[in-house]
């Protein structure tokens, strides 16, 4: 018995760590099925490719995404655009290079190998832009939240009309999920706002869900790799473990006291 | 050590083990007797063996792609992350890894306040344990702030400015251990440089710590003197190596699902957002395994008395051996102390819930009574305790029962073979 309340205190010495993370919100986010959840989450990729084009469509007008790369966009895991039409949407963004012979700067397309063109120059120019606010960067937005992809996909559809009583500032909205309710981001999505080229009907939903599932992928572009390591490696602790556990019995038999 | 000579069969073997005796350290740790009733929470030492070595390696690995400086930090972590090949598998691995390494030590140490490990003969491995548990702590704690986080920035603020506490010099001790006038890049660079330095300082101590254990040797789950070798005993080879590795598996298991599963459920969202002087996070809290420190230090409202009081509740600590003046060292055979200890273990558990609340409230009187009842039990129940407490009689030996065979001794047998 006491043994039972031993091993049951060391879990919640464990569980008190993380208890803090997921009692620190007491806001019931909304639910939606992450197919990247579970031991075998994979992305789902006409999500990530939608996700993209919401992203390069709406957010990346303001959100900057610094620390992912054209070429990321067809390495397996990840949306997996075929490498000419990354190539092509490099191409479509312009970066500033140099110096060349002349030490001169000059403008060119942009290659796989270059990180995702920013909106503004600058924290500065951003916030200039945006009353004040500086439009996060996404590239570990996802892991950056508690809640993570729940309350991004939560934020984005939580826009409603302040309760009565509630004044807010010029530049200021009211969000259900945002930590004290204002915000300074316009609600960023409408339904049809924009046309999928896959055909999928653009509604805020699946907008929602397209974009945070692109998000989540830009967080953490090894995440399927993770997960398939992750079955094999434990799977193989497992089996080793019962063989190691027959051999102790075995060994441990020679004496006549139990282990 | 006393065991039997160990001569080596091979000429060039003599030839060697005369000039540095090796082979018979070998032989010393193959051979080393050990009790063999020693149940799993004995199999966390060499458990911390493999937390410690996982940390130097995976951390000399990060090492070669992590750039110490205040505007590269952040990115270059970002970088390891997606660029890095299994950069992610390393730092995921050395991330939980801390969080693993304290959930063992924390188990060794309250193994051994149950069994009284840390009595005589044996007091000096327990302050050498001590020693390693603060460095730990010291290690955690820098480690965490160099990925140069929101928590990681300010974090390191809030523990460095506790020196400011100090009467007369802590403000220039704090500008000191800064390198300026705020935490900026040259405190980075420096406590990327200690938290390199540190685990090498653990490992001699942990050499130490073995050592030191070699000499009496092992305490065991009943708490007596036993004689070694003898029928008591088993050699360590290949008897504990197995148990241990069986029980190194079942932990590895634990700790992949962290990895593999939900690598960032011990950290801190906050720490994914590049730290920034000018913004302060909502609430500012230290890592899980510090909480029960946190809320005490919290407890008292001066600031210099509350940062007394977090010093003192670890280095009580080392007082343990000559606080407890109970000659019996296994709780088995104290009724008393039994229930005292685990009153101290949920004691400690709520310290470190409430340490992660918001100090206010109904929070900070938790915390101020938990705190209390900690220094209690060390300061007053424990000498106390071994005056005025009837202890149940002990067995003669491991394998002998209690003269009389009491109904305590063959209860005893029964929860041991339930081990």
């Amino acid at each position: 018995m006491i043994n039972i309340f031993k091993i049951i205190c060391s879990i919640i010495f464990l569980l008190a760590g993380t208890l803090q993370v997921t009692s620190a919100e007491k806001v019931d986010f909304l639910k939606t099925d992450w197919s990247f959840k579970g031991l075998f989450g994979k992305f789902d990729r006409g999500s990530l490719q939608r996700g993209y084009q919401v992203y390069t469509e709406v957010c990346s007008s303001c959100h900057s995404m610094k620390y992912v790369s054209y070429r990321n966009l067809f390495e397996p895991g990840g949306p997996e655009f075929s490498k000419e039409q990354a190539k092509a949407i490099a191409a479509s963004f312009e970066v500033t290079d140099g110096p060349n012979s002349d030490g001169e700067m000059f403008v060119r397309p942009a290659k796989l190998s270059d990180k995702f063109v920013m909106p503004y120059e600058n924290v500065k120019a951003a916030q200039a832009a945006n009353g004040g606010a500086y439009p996060p960067d996404m590239s570990v937005l996802a892991k950056a939240r508690s809640g993570g992809v729940d309350y991004i996909y939560s934020l984005l559809l939580g826009y409603e009309d302040a309760p009565n009583g509630v004044i807010l500032d010029d530049g200021v909205y009211y969000n259900k999920y945002m930590y004290g309710n204002n915000i300074k981001m316009a609600e960023p999505l409408s339904d049809g706002l924009i046309e999928y080229s896959d055909g999928t009907t653009a509604s805020k939903e699946q907008m929602s869900k397209d974009v945070t599932t692109f998000l989540m992928w830009a967080a953490e572009p090894h995440l399927e790799s993770r997960h398939k390591m992750g079955f094999k490696a434990i799977l193989y602790l497992i089996v080793l473990t019962i063989l190691v556990y027959f051999s102790m019995k075995k060994i441990w038999s020679r004496i006549e006291s139990e282990v | 050590m006393s065991d039997h000579e160990y001569v080596p069969k091979s000429k060039f073997g003599k030839w060697f083990n005369d000039r540095l005796p090796l082979l018979s350290l070998a032989s010393h740790l193959t051979d080393y007797p050990t009790p063999k009733n020693l149940n799993y929470w004995w199999t966390f030492g060499g458990i911390l063996t493999f937390c410690l070595i996982t940390q130097i390696v995976t951390g000399l690995t990060l090492a070669m792609h992590y750039i110490a400086h205040a505007d590269m930090a952040f990115e270059s972590v970002e970088h390891i992350m997606r660029d890095v090949n299994y950069g992610w598998l390393i730092r995921y691995i050395h991330a939980n890894g801390a969080s693993m390494f304290f959930l063992a030590v924390y188990i060794h140490i309250f193994r051994s306040l149950f069994y009284g490990s840390y009595k005589s003969p044996r007091e000096i491995i327990w302050i050498i344990g001590i020693i390693i548990y603060l460095l730990m702590m010291a290690a955690a704690f820098m480690g965490y702030v160099l990925p140069w986080g929101q928590m990681s920035f300010w974090g390191a603020t809030v523990i460095t400015n506790l020196f400011s506490a100090i009467p007369l010099v802590g403000e220039g001790i704090v500008n000191w251990l800064w390198g300026g006038y705020s935490v900026d890049n040259p405190t980075l660079t420096r406590f990327f440089t200690l938290h390199y330095l540190i685990p090498f300082l653990i490992l001699g101590l942990v050499v130490l710590h073995i050592w030191a254990l070699h000499v009496p040797g092992n305490n065991n789950p009943v708490g007596i003197d036993i004689k070694k070798p003898s029928k008591d005993t088993v050699p360590f080879h290949p008897y504990i190596v197995i148990k241990d590795g069986f029980a190194l598996l079942m932990f590895m298991i634990v700790f992949a699902f962290f990895v593999f599963y939900s690598p960032n459920i011990l950290g801190h969202a906050d720490n994914y957002i590049e730290a920034n002087p000018m913004v302060t996070p909502a609430h500012i809290v230290p890592e899980w395994y510090l909480l029960p420190f946190y809320a005490i230090l919290r407890s008292v409202p001066d600031k210099l008395m509350g940062v007394v009081a977090m010093l003192s509740a670890i280095l009580i600590l080392a007082a343990l051996p000559w606080l407890d003046t109970s000659k019996i060292r296994s709780a088995v055979f104290r009724p008393l102390y039994k229930q005292f200890y685990w009153i101290l273990v949920v004691d400690v558990l709520v310290l470190g819930y409430v340490g992660a609340m918001p100090a206010e409230g109904l929070y900070l009187l938790i915390a101020r009574v938990a705190t209390a009842y900690y220094f209690i039990h060390f300061l007053i129940i424990l000498p106390v305790l071994g005056f005025k407490e009837k202890t149940t009689p002990l067995p003669l030996s491991i394998t002998e029962p209690v003269l009389g065979g009491t109904p305590m001794a063959s209860a005893m047998k029964k929860k041991e073979s339930l081990n």
